[in-house]
């Protein structure tokens, strides 16, 4: 495309049939401890 | 619904349902917010009247590019996720990570802590006790249902002031992983002052993160982070996290800082810690009443912003040098991220993650210990509030009214529950300059991958 680019090809709605297992990391045992950010986690399954 | 926004010399157009990142000429920039306002047709006779100077051959081409994007499923998609999300969330739960408070006690007594320097407002200092550790251990794997991995960080106050017990813990943790089918990540969260080579060796060999706590430049550490006695503390803790940093090869720890209103200019401490050599770092806002001296405040918001903006533009510039690092909230996983439950159901506190004090009771968060209100059970008992439970296993976004108009929903999942009820009385509500402050770091961390992917472009 000319006028658009488009940066990643993982769609949220392709994650809602196989999402959902649960196994992933919880957000605050990371490094926050005071907020909540869960868009930088990583699905267990990748 | 789409999201727009301009971050150093980028234009940026989310589109917030399918999570999309687009990065669109100026043009196209303002066809699209247009479009999103008065839909196709009318965009299209207003860009004609805005730019006469654009020929008609250009804007019917931009304009076949979103036909198309919108027929991919990239651009206006819709959030039909609430269903599915309710039902998930009604789903029965099983308890995953425990937030395991080894030492209501701590050897510093930085002004800010919320832990109210180890004691949570208890009045008392105590230590967990082997026992009640392992009990809470035992309890995690019961109620754990057929989850594998299983979380426990130990925290405090300051964990290394119960170092022995921490160990022993770690000892009978490993030891039932293989009858219970279970793997244990350990982690620890400490302040730095009682590190030594034992427990750097130990913490390297056991632990799958380690929190290290440090403000930043020595001034504004040791104003937040003293002794008791007021004595400072970076030069005795500086040497050994930046030991420990290396020996874990400057990967599975954070260097964790807080900024107050006494340093908005933050992003000068994220600078030198990443000048100190620090390659994984996080510095977030204190979250104080607004009563006190240092609490972020309202009016304090557009110099913040305007500190995130200076850090995404330095990381920008150091991408892809030696000096290039991470910065906890600026990380954003764009093809590998989580599913949408995971982003739309909530932090998951009171629910798979529970916070276990010194004698074993149990609570849905670290945040909430010493709120005896929020006091869940204890951990011979199991849960007993389960209408407490309930609470907070509704806690999402489809729950808070704000939310729902929010473009940052996919990335806070919500926001966090307690600092909604510290400001709002209710776990549903929302913490405004919380919120102000993500919506701001996301644009941020979108833009650095933006950057990020023009650099290999060019490549």
């Amino acid at each position: 495309m000319e006028h658009i680019k488009t940066l990643n090809t993982k769609r949220l709605q392709n994650t809602v049939k196989e999402g959902g297992c649960g196994e992933c990391q919880t957000s605050c045992q990371s490094a926050c401890k005071t907020s909540c950010t869960v868009g930088n986690q990583s699905c267990e399954r990748r | 619904m789409i999201h727009q926004f301009k971050n150093n010399g980028y234009n940026i157009v989310l589109d917030v349902n399918s999570g999309a990142i687009h990065a669109v000429d100026e043009i196209t920039y303002e066809f699209l917010g247009l479009w999103d306002q008065f839909g196709r047709d009318s965009a299209l006779s207003k860009m004609k009247e805005n730019h006469p100077e654009v020929s008609e051959a250009d804007l019917t081409e931009i304009q076949s590019e979103i036909d198309q994007l919108i027929a991919d499923g990239s651009l206006f998609t819709e959030d039909n996720y609430e269903p599915q999300i309710k039902d998930f969330t009604a789903r029965p739960t099983v308890i995953k990570a425990m937030c395991l408070h080894i030492t209501h006690d701590c050897n510093l007594a930085c002004k800010y802590c919320f832990a109210d320097e180890g004691e949570y407002h208890t009045g008392k200092r105590e230590l967990m006790t082997f026992e009640v550790g392992k009990q809470a251990l035992d309890f995690l794997v019961a109620n754990s249902g057929s989850r594998h991995n299983l979380e426990v960080d130990f925290f405090g106050g300051e964990p290394l002031m119960n170092w022995d017990v921490v160990k022993q813990l770690v000892e009978y943790g490993r030891s039932i992983e293989e009858s219970a089918n279970k793997k244990f990540r350990f982690t620890l969260t400490t302040n730095g002052v009682l590190l030594n080579d034992e427990i750097q060796e130990f913490a390297n060999k056991e632990m799958a993160n380690v929190v290290l706590s440090c403000d930043g430049r020595p001034e504004i550490h040791n104003m937040m982070r003293p002794f008791r006695k007021g004595a400072p503390s970076y030069e005795i803790i500086m040497p050994k996290f930046k030991k420990l940093a290396d020996s874990r090869n400057q990967d599975k720890y954070y260097i964790r800082g807080t900024f107050t209103h006494n340093n908005l200019d933050f992003s000068n401490d994220v600078i030198h810690l990443a000048n100190e050599g620090f390659k994984q770092i996080s510095v977030e806002p204190v979250v104080a009443e607004p009563s006190q001296d240092y609490a972020i405040k309202e009016e304090d918001l557009p110099k913040l912003f305007e500190e995130y903006d200076k850090l995404a533009a330095e990381m920008m510039r150091r991408q892809g040098t030696d000096e290039d690092f991470n910065f906890f909230h600026f990380m954003i996983d764009l093809e590998g991220g989580p599913c949408v439950y995971k982003r739309l159901s909530g932090c998951g506190s009171g629910t798979e993650y529970v916070a276990v004090t010194p004698t074993g009771q149990l609570y849905p968060c670290h945040q909430f210990v010493g709120n005896t209100d929020f006091e869940l059970g204890d951990v011979w008992q199991g849960v007993k509030k389960t209408e407490l439970v309930n609470e907070f296993k509704h806690c999402n976004v489809y729950a808070k009214p704000e939310c729902s108009s929010c473009f940052a929903r996919f990335y806070c999942s919500g926001g966090c529950a307690a600092n909604a009820f510290n400001f709002t009385g209710s776990i549903l509500g929302n913490y405004s300059v919380g919120c102000q402050l993500q919506k701001k770091r996301i644009e941020c961390a979108i833009a650095l991958k933006v950057h990020e992917s023009e650099i290999k472009e060019a490549q």
